[in-house]
C-alpha cells in the first residue's frame, strides 16, 4: 500500500487520505461531527473491511457527504493505494 | 451653540451616572459594520466598570471583542435577539455564568416599553445629528460618513433608557429633523469618527440567489401566497431575508403585474426589492423597522411613504396597534422545523447558537398566514426533524412550510391546505418530510448537551419558551 | 434530460428534486481522466443508495475503445441504471459491442434485458448511420445529437440560430421515428441567454424531438413551458380520446371527431400529448382517464 487520496472540500463531498500503518486509525474532520461522527467512522471502516483492508491510516475531511459518497470516495482512496481495481479489466 | 450636548465618550459616560451592575443598550442597524458596541464597552473597561448587563438589539460576528471583556467581568449579562460568530460560539461553550436572555425584536420592544427591561443607559448610532441630539439614520449633509436607514429598535431604547448617549459620525446643524430620535430624550451627543461601516449592512444573511434551489423554493412559496386567498388587492406582506425568501418577491411582483393586484404595504425588514415594488405602484407604503440594505436605506430618507417605525409599533404582542396585528402574509426562513411546526431559528443542528430571533416569533403570531420557507437538507443538516433543537416559534403560530421536497400545510389550517389543493399544488404530510430527510442523511446522534443554562428563549409575552444547554 | 458531472456528490444528491424527466450522471466529458476511476465508483454508490423517485437515470459512459469504457459498464449496470448512453456513435456494430458488454454483466448478476442503451450522435459519420444506429439493437431507447463534437466535426461552430445542425436534426428525427425510438437534441450552455434558448427549444420541438438536454435545473422551466400541451392540445387530445372509446363501444372501426374522420397517427399524438401532460403535472393521471 501507498499514499492515496480521493474525493475533494466541496460541500457534499468528502475527503480521503489513506496511508499504511499498522491498525486501523482514522482521523475525522467534519461539518456534522456531533450528530453523525460516529457514523462516518462507522461506514469508513466498514468500507475498508468490505475491501480486506485491516491495517490503514485515514485521514477523512467531510463537508456533510452521504453515506454513498463516504463509501465510493473511501473505495477510490483504497482503490489507488492498493493498485486493485474494483472493477475488472 | 448655546446648550450644545456635545461632549467626549468618556464625559458622556460619566455624566450618565452608570454604575457597576447597570443595563447598557445598543442597537443592530450597522449589523456586521456596527462599531458603537466595540468603541463603548471598551471604554467602559478602561474606565474600571464592572458586572455591566448588555441589551443589545442584536449581536454578530463583528462583536467578538466582547469575549474577552466577558472574561475580564466588564459585561456578566447579555439580552439579545440574536448571537452570530465566535462571541456566540463561545457562548455556547458556556463562557458566561449567566444565561443570555433572547427575545424576539416585539417582544424587546414590550419588554422595554413596560420596564420589564430597564435600561439605565442606552449608547445609539447615529448618521446624522444636532448639538441637542435629534439624531438619525440617514445622511443629513455632504459630510455624512454613514447610512443604516431606519433607527427602529433605538427608539424604545430612546424613549425609555434612564440615560441616552448618542454617538454620530456627522455633526449637524440643528434642527436635525425631522428625526426618529428626538433631542427631548437625549442627554449627551458625542462625535466619533465613524458609528458603522454601511457597506456591511446587507452583509451576511442577506443576498440574491441564483442557487437553484433556493429559486426553486421561491417559486413553490411564491404558488402558495397566489393561492392561499390572502393575495387580493390591499394585501399586506413581510419577507425575511434568506436567499429563497427574497427572491419569494420576484415571483410574487409578476403575479401582481399579471392580476393588476396592489399591496397596501410592506412591513419589516425591508429590502431593494421591496422598494424596487413600492416605487412602480405595487406596494403603497413601506413600514421599515429596519433596513436591509443601501437601497433601502437611502429610500426611507428620501420617501415620505416609506416610514420609520419602533419595534413596538412594528411587532409588540402587548400593543394590539402593532403593525404585525395589521400583516396579511409573511414569508420567515427556519434552521429547523418539527413535525408539530414548531419552528428553530437561533441554534444549529450542532447545538451552536448561530441566529436570531428577529420577528419571526412576532409576525408568524400576529399574521393571518405565516410561511416557512427552508430546504429539507442543507448538506446532511436536515431542516425537518422530529423535534426541534431550541423552540423559538410554537407550532400554533405556523401555518405552512415550504421545502424542495413538497409543502406541507399545518392541519390547524384545512381551509388553507383546501384553496392550495384545488389549486393543483401536492401537499404533504410534514413527518413524510421528516421521514424523508432521515431515509436520505440517516438518524443523527443526539448533541452533546451539558447541563448549564447559556440561553433562556423569552416568548414574546414575556414568559419562558425554552432553555439552550451548553455544547460540548 | 438533466447533464449532471459524474465527480461531484452535492449536485447528484438532489438533481431529481427539480422534476427532470430524466438525469444523465456523466462519467465521459465532464470527468477528468485522473478521475475517471473515482466518478465510476460515486455513480455506482449514487445509483445504489439514492432514491431518485420515478425519474428515469441514465449514465453516459466513456467509448469502449478508451481504458474505462468496459469498467464504467459493468459499474452501471450492476448499479442498475435504467439507460446506457453511448458517446460518439459512429456505427451499428459499436451498438452491438456495447450490447454484447452489457449482456455479458446481467448474466453475471442474473438480470439480463434490464438495461437499455441511448446513442448520441457526435459525428457527420455517426449522421450518416442513424438509422442502421437506431435500429442496431432491441435495447436502443432512443438516439440524441452532440452538437459540439458534430459541429466541430463539420468544420463549423455552433451559431444562435442552429443553421449548422438542421440536417443532423432532421436526420436523428427522421431516423429515430422509422425505427419507432426516442430523440433527444442537444445541450445549450449559455445560461444567462434564456431567450436565444427558448427559440432554440420551439425549433427542435418543431422539428419533432421528444426532449431536451440541459446542463442547468434554471432551463428546465423553459423546455416544460414549450413542450406542454396547451389547454386547447389537451382539450383537442380528449376528444379524439374519448371519439375512439365511443367508436369501440359502438363496435366501429372508424372514429370521427366533430364529424372528422381519424387516423392512426391523430390518435397516436393525442395519447402523446395527454402523457406529456400528465407528466408535466398539468392534469393529474385521473383526469387523463
Amino acid at each position: 500500500m501507498k499514499e492515496a487520496t480521493a474525493g475533494t472540500l466541496e460541500s457534499g463531498d468528502i475527503m480521503i487520505q489513506i496511508a499504511p500503518a499498522k491498525g486501523l486509525e482514522i482521523e475525522l474532520q467534519s461539518s456534522v461531527e456531533a450528530q453523525f461522527g460516529r457514523q462516518i467512522r462507522e461506514v469508513i471502516g466498514e468500507t475498508l473491511a468490505g475491501l480486506g483492508i485491516k491495517d490503514a491510516y485515514v485521514r477523512a475531511v467531510d463537508k456533510g457527504a452521504l453515506d454513498c459518497t463516504i463509501r465510493a470516495r473511501v473505495t477510490a482512496a483504497a482503490v489507488r493505494a492498493t493498485g486493485e481495481d474494483v472493477w475488472k479489466d | 451653540m448655546r446648550n450644545s450636548k456635545v461632549v467626549t465618550l468618556e464625559e458622556a459616560i460619566r455624566r450618565s451616572g452608570l454604575k457597576d451592575g447597570m443595563t447598557i443598550s445598543f442597537h443592530h442597524h450597522f449589523r456586521g459594520g456596527d462599531k458603537v458596541v466595540n468603541m463603548v464597552v471598551d471604554k467602559l473597561a478602561e474606565m474600571g466598570f464592572k458586572n455591566l448587563h448588555l441589551a443589545a438589539s442584536s449581536l454578530s460576528d463583528v462583536h467578538a471583542p466582547l469575549i474577552e471583556h466577558i472574561k475580564n467581568g466588564v459585561i456578566t449579562r447579555i439580552s439579545t435577539s440574536g448571537l452570530r460568530g465566535t462571541l456566540a460560539d463561545a457562548i455556547s461553550h458556556g463562557l458566561m455564568d449567566e444565561p443570555v436572555f433572547f427575545r424576539s425584536h416585539g417582544g424587546r420592544g414590550s419588554a422595554i416599553a413596560t420596564g420589564e427591561l430597564k435600561i439605565d443607559v442606552a449608547f445609539l448610532g447615529a448618521s446624522a445629528c444636532d448639538e441637542l441630539g435629534n439624531a438619525c439614520g440617514v445622511p443629513r449633509s455632504e459630510n455624512a460618513k454613514s447610512i443604516c436607514g431606519s433607527l427602529g429598535y433605538a427608539l424604545p431604547d430612546a424613549r425609555y433608557a434612564s440615560h441616552v448617549v448618542v454617538l454620530t459620525d456627522d455633526l449637524v446643524a440643528y434642527p436635525n429633523l425631522p428625526a426618529g430620535i428626538r433631542a427631548a430624550d437625549v442627554e449627551s451627543v458625542v462625535v466619533v469618527d465613524s458609528v458603522g461601516d454601511s457597506s456591511k449592512i446587507s452583509a451576511g444573511a442577506i443576498r440574491d440567489s441564483k442557487n437553484p434551489r433556493d429559486i426553486l423554493l421561491a417559486k413553490s412559496a411564491a404558488k402558495v401566497v397566489i393561492n392561499s386567498g390572502y393575495f387580493q388587492d390591499g394585501f399586506s406582506i413581510q419577507t425575511g431575508t434568506g436567499g429563497a425568501s427574497l427572491a419569494v418577491v420576484k415571483y410574487i411582483r409578476e403575479e401582481m403585474i399579471n392580476r393588476g393586484i396592489k399591496a397596501s404595504f410592506a412591513l419589516g425588514g425591508i429590502t431593494a426589492h421591496m422598494v424596487k415594488l413600492h416605487e412602480e405602484g405595487l406596494i403603497g407604503r413601506l413600514i421599515d423597522v429596519q433596513s436591509f440594505d443601501k437601497v433601502a436605506a437611502e429610500s426611507i430618507g428620501k420617501d415620505p411613504s416609506h416610514v420609520e417605525v419602533s419595534s413596538v409599533e412594528y411587532a409588540s404582542g402587548q400593543h394590539t396597534g402593532s403593525a404585525t396585528h395589521a400583516l396579511d402574509i409573511v414569508i420567515l426562513s427556519a434552521l429547523e422545523v418539527d413535525t408539530n411546526f414548531n419552528v428553530n431559528v437561533l441554534v444549529g443542528s450542532d447545538g451552536v447558537i448561530r441566529g436570531a430571533i428577529g420577528g419571526h416569533q412576532d409576525t408568524a403570531a400576529d399574521s393571518a398566514l405565516s410561511i416557512i420557507v427552508c430546504p429539507l437538507l442543507r448538506g446532511r443538516i436536515p431542516c425537518v426533524v422530529p423535534k426541534v433543537t431550541t423552540l423559538i416559534t410554537p407550532g400554533k403560530s405556523v401555518d405552512v412550510v415550504v421545502t424542495e421536497y413538497g409543502i406541507a400545510v399545518n392541519p390547524a389550517r384545512p381551509e388553507v391546505a383546501e384553496k392550495l389543493r384545488a389549486a393543483g399544488l401536492k401537499l404533504v404530510d410534514i413527518k413524510d418530510l421528516a421521514a424523508k430527510a432521515e431515509s436520505v442523511i440517516g438518524k443523527p446522534d443526539a448533541l452533546p448537551f451539558g447541563d448549564k443554562v447559556v440561553g433562556v428563549v423569552m416568548n414574546r409575552d414575556g414568559s419562558v419558551l425554552d432553555k439552550i444547554y451548553n455544547i460540548k | 434530460m438533466m447533464f449532471v458531472p459524474g465527480n461531484n456528490p452535492g449536485m447528484m444528491a438532489d438533481a431529481h428534486i427539480y422534476g427532470p424527466d430524466s438525469i444523465m450522471l456523466d462519467l465521459e466529458d465532464s470527468v477528468t481522466m485522473a478521475e475517471k476511476d473515482a466518478a465510476r465508483l460515486l455513480v455506482y454508490n449514487a445509483l445504489k443508495s439514492i432514491d431518485y423517485g420515478t425519474t428515469e437515470m441514465v449514465v453516459r459512459i466513456n467509448p469502449l475503445s478508451t481504458p474505462y469504457g468496459r469498467k464504467d459498464v459493468e459499474a452501471v449496470v450492476k448499479a442498475g441504471v435504467d439507460v446506457i448512453r453511448m458517446p460518439k456513435t459512429e456505427t451499428a456494430d459499436e451498438v452491438r459491442e456495447l450490447e454484447a458488454e452489457i449482456l455479458k454483466v446481467e448474466e453475471e448478476i442474473g438480470a439480463v434485458g434490464r438495461t437499455q442503451i441511448m446513442a448520441a450522435i457526435e459525428s457527420a459519420l455517426g449522421i450518416v448511420n442513424a438509422y442502421e444506429i437506431a435500429t442496431a439493437s432491441k435495447r436502443m431507447m432512443g438516439i440524441a445529437l452532440g452538437a459540439e463534437d458534430y459541429s466541430a466535426n463539420l468544420k463549423t461552430n455552433r451559431t444562435p440560430g442552429g443553421a449548422e445542425l438542421l440536417l443532423a436534426r432532421e436526420t436523428i428525427v427522421v431516423a429515430a421515428r422509422a425505427a419507432g425510438i426516442a430523440c433527444f437534441d442537444t445541450v445549450y450552455s449559455n445560461l444567462d441567454d434564456m431567450e436565444t434558448f427558448r427559440k432554440e427549444v420551439e425549433l427542435i420541438k418543431t422539428l419533432g424531438f421528444d426532449g431536451k438536454s440541459i446542463i442547468n435545473p434554471r432551463q428546465i422551466e423553459v423546455v416544460n413551458s414549450v413542450f406542454v400541451p396547451t389547454e386547447k392540445e389537451i382539450n383537442k387530445a380528449r376528444a379524439v380520446i374519448a371519439g375512439i372509446k365511443e367508436a369501440k363501444a359502438k363496435g366501429s372501426g372508424v372514429i370521427s371527431v366533430n364529424g372528422k374522420m381519424v387516423d392512426r397517427p391523430v390518435v397516436i399524438r393525442a395519447e402523446r400529448t395527454i402523457a406529456l401532460a400528465v407528466a408535466a403535472g398539468v392534469i393529474s393521471e385521473e383526469e387523463a382517464l
